[in-house]
């Protein structure tokens, strides 16, 4: 019972649990196609027929704009590269990405928004200016000027990842600084803070110690649906010509700027088989983190019906998030 | 773009107009107008300062465009005569007073005042931002009731489910299937451009407000109107739909929230109907969040804007930008973007009248 008790509390089981009807049907899905985009980006080099920068193999080169066939699945980009193979490597570039910018903006935002909350001041009052000015941007166009700082538009691999996933973090920063900055200013109006000041605790101590580790409860909501939009600003950044090179890495953007030509002239298989991937890709996380969403909002979350046992009850009745994302009721 | 955060932003409303306690302050409404005004100015300022040293983190703009096509010391010599070798912080505020006048600079590529450039391709940017508004408003805010009104039932199920499908897809991989199936299979509409080459020469020809429907219109010429209509509907739906599933799951959230309160079981206990309910008490209240974010989203749409116009080759600012980019023309980017964060505080803070109008509790 304490082994199922412990797994019960590990973030995404406790929800799995929880979950009933459309909202479980929702966290499965995304789930599994999160676990689909993990394999292929990990396992990119034993799964990809082709590198993602090879343009000819033993028989040859692999021609430009070939139709789907038996060497070729998904038919070969005007670029003269393989589809399937580029399709495939794209994941591993855009997991690269999110894994960066998610890391950098939590570490950055987090830490900006408890010492902006729990000191106050004028710096405080700085950032929030700042923050929702930034906040009310375009996102988009503030990546464009991001990236264009970074790597003047232009770069490999490791380079062009950070290069994206920073422009990426620009935008995220204000979030996380927002939501984590409302929590800590509720939290430390708390009487429990007020005992730990009473009893000499030092104002490092706690912060980090009493206000941010009760201050962090809507993170993985938002991490979740930022991860999401990061595989879409990468996409975009790279449809504008300022993503990857195709010989350092394959991405997904990037191909679909190449194929908006053969689109006119009917050619599909350069067009779809990218754009499906990240549909999917973001289609999985986003229903990761709306399921995690509703299911922290208990007036959004679904009620099970007739039979539930005393501990369902108190489960549900928990209290995970109700000042959902920083927004105070 | 902020569509989770927006959606807890709109979840959370409070006590209907009704329960609220009066709140008497002297001169409230031109007050709040003058305070949220002058508000703006460092919105505007913040963002353009950003900008700036962002965009000039890379260099003078001059080596960026031209290096390496020129040599070394016509290079030097144009960047002196921009004044590009002037400390950093000179070029800044002489930047801050050119906005100030109106004045974004010229482009380095094509040596046009960025002005000029704005204005001929702004309209074209307002027109399918417009479109886009309208198709997200009648598919977004219907659908989002109909949501509401059966949570949790099937109806809301796959409303949802496509709200979320619709949010995962990028607007440019939306437009190029738009444009794969309806332009070059079945050949319903015009694959890009924003009206065929005689209408466009046509409604050049005339001048005008560069609104081409307007144009159109005024023109007298049905073969016109429909010509640059039938050039709307796809890019239209595109960025539309994108917004329409924001706005159905932020009308889902709201309604739904409302229908919670207390004064909806008061108003049930006296045998207000479940449909007028829903039609009225819950709906009016729910609208003023909804209204406050689409100030929001008018951003999120430019951004849009930018990567449908580029799919769709829709002449407008969005496009413009895109080919600013590629030829790495930093001085018209920074034009551009300058002028979006204008609009864009300008926007919300038409937004903020408007909610204030509505909504008496908003404006202390």
């Amino acid at each position: 019972m304490a082994g199922s008790r412990l797994l019960g509390r590990l973030p995404v089981v406790h929800q799995l649990r929880q979950a009933v009807g459309l909202q479980r049907g929702m966290l499965v899905a995304g789930l599994a196609l999160t676990g689909v985009f993990l394999v292929l980006a990990t396992l990119a080099p034993v799964l990809a027929p082709y590198g993602y920068s090879q343009l000819s193999d033993e028989s040859g080169n692999f021609g430009a704009q070939q139709a789907p066939s038996a060497e070729h699945w998904l038919g070969t980009t005007v670029g003269g590269y393989d589809v399937l193979s580029r399709v495939i490597w794209g994941a591993r570039t855009a997991l690269l990405v999110i894994i960066v910018a998610v890391l950098l903006s939590v570490f950055v935002g987090i830490l900006l928004g408890l010492v902006s909350g729990y000191l106050g001041g004028w710096v405080d009052r700085v950032l929030v200016v700042v923050a929702d000015a930034i906040y009310a941007f375009p996102t988009l166009l503030l990546a464009i000027v991001a990236a264009i700082a970074i790597s003047g538009g232009q770069s490999g691999l490791w380079s062009g990842v950070f290069a994206a996933a920073i422009s990426i973090t620009v935008v995220f920063i204000p979030q996380y600084f927002r939501v984590v900055r409302a929590e800590v200013v509720r939290v430390k109006a708390e009487a429990f803070i007020e005992s730990a000041k009473v009893i000499g605790a030092s104002t490092p101590r706690i912060m980090f110690r009493h206000v941010l580790r009760n201050s962090t409860r809507t993170l993985p909501v938002i991490v979740t649906l930022n991860a999401a939009e990061a595989v879409l600003t990468l996409a975009a950044l790279g449809f504008l010509g300022l993503g990857i090179e195709p010989t350092s890495a394959a991405e997904w953007g990037f191909d679909l700027n190449k194929s908006i030509s053969d689109v006119a002239a009917g050619i599909w298989w350069t067009a779809v088989p990218p754009g499906i991937a990240i549909v999917l890709a973001v289609l999985g996380i986003t229903l990761i983190g709306e399921s995690l969403n509703d299911l922290a909002d208990p007036r959004l979350r679904a009620r099970r019906r007739g039979k539930g046992t005393p501990a369902d009850a108190v489960a549900q009745s928990e209290p995970v998030a109700r000042e959902e994302l920083g927004e105070v009721q | 773009m902020s569509t989770t955060t927006d959606v807890a932003a709109g979840a959370v409303s409070g006590p209907p107009p009704a329960l609220a306690p009066k709140v008497a302050r002297g001169g409230g409404f031109g007050r709040y107008v003058l305070v949220r005004l002058l508000l703006m100015i460092p919105t505007v300022l913040i963002l353009v300062t950003l900008v700036f040293f962002l965009i000039r983190l890379t260099g003078d703009p001059i080596t960026a465009a031209l290096g390496g096509r020129l040599p070394a010391d016509q290079l030097a010599e144009r960047i002196h005569e921009a004044g590009y070798d002037r400390p950093l912080i000179v070029q800044y505020l002489e930047y801050l007073g050119q906005i100030l006048t109106l004045d974004f600079g010229n482009t380095i590529t094509d040596n046009q005042p960025v002005t000029t450039v704005l204005a001929e391709y702004g309209a074209a940017t307002l027109e399918l931002v417009t479109y886009s508004l309208v198709v997200a408003f009648l598919i977004g805010i219907p659908f989002g009731l109909i949501a509401a009104a059966n949570r949790d039932r099937w109806p809301d199920a796959a409303l949802r489910v496509s709200a979320i499908f619709f949010y995962a897809t990028p607007v440019f991989f939306a437009g190029l299937v738009a444009k794969l199936v309806f332009s070059v299979w079945l050949g319903w509409f015009p694959v890009s451009g924003r009206a065929g080459v005689r209408t466009e020469l046509a409604l050049g020809r005339e001048g005008g407000t560069g609104i081409y429907l307007i144009d159109a219109i005024r023109s007298g010429n049905g073969e016109y109107v429909w010509d640059v209509l039938s050039h709307a509907v796809l890019p239209a739906m595109t960025l539309g739909l994108l917004t329409a599933g924001i706005f159905l799951r932020l009308v889902r959230t709201n309604v739904i929230g409302t229908h919670n309160m207390p004064y909806i079981d008061a108003a049930r206990s006296r045998g207000v109907s479940e449909s007028r309910l829903l039609r009225t008490h819950a709906y009016r209240p729910a609208l003023i969040p909804i209204i406050t974010v689409i100030g929001l989203q008018i951003a999120l749409m430019l951004g849009g804007a930018v990567l449908t116009e580029t799919t769709f080759e829709w002449q407008g600012l969005g496009f413009q930008l895109a080919k600013y980019l590629q030829a790495r023309d930093f001085v018209a980017v920074q034009g551009i973007v300058a002028l979006i964060a204008i609009i864009v505080a300008l926007a919300n803070f038409i937004v903020d009248i408007i909610a204030a109008l509505i909504d008496p509790r908003v404006r202390y």
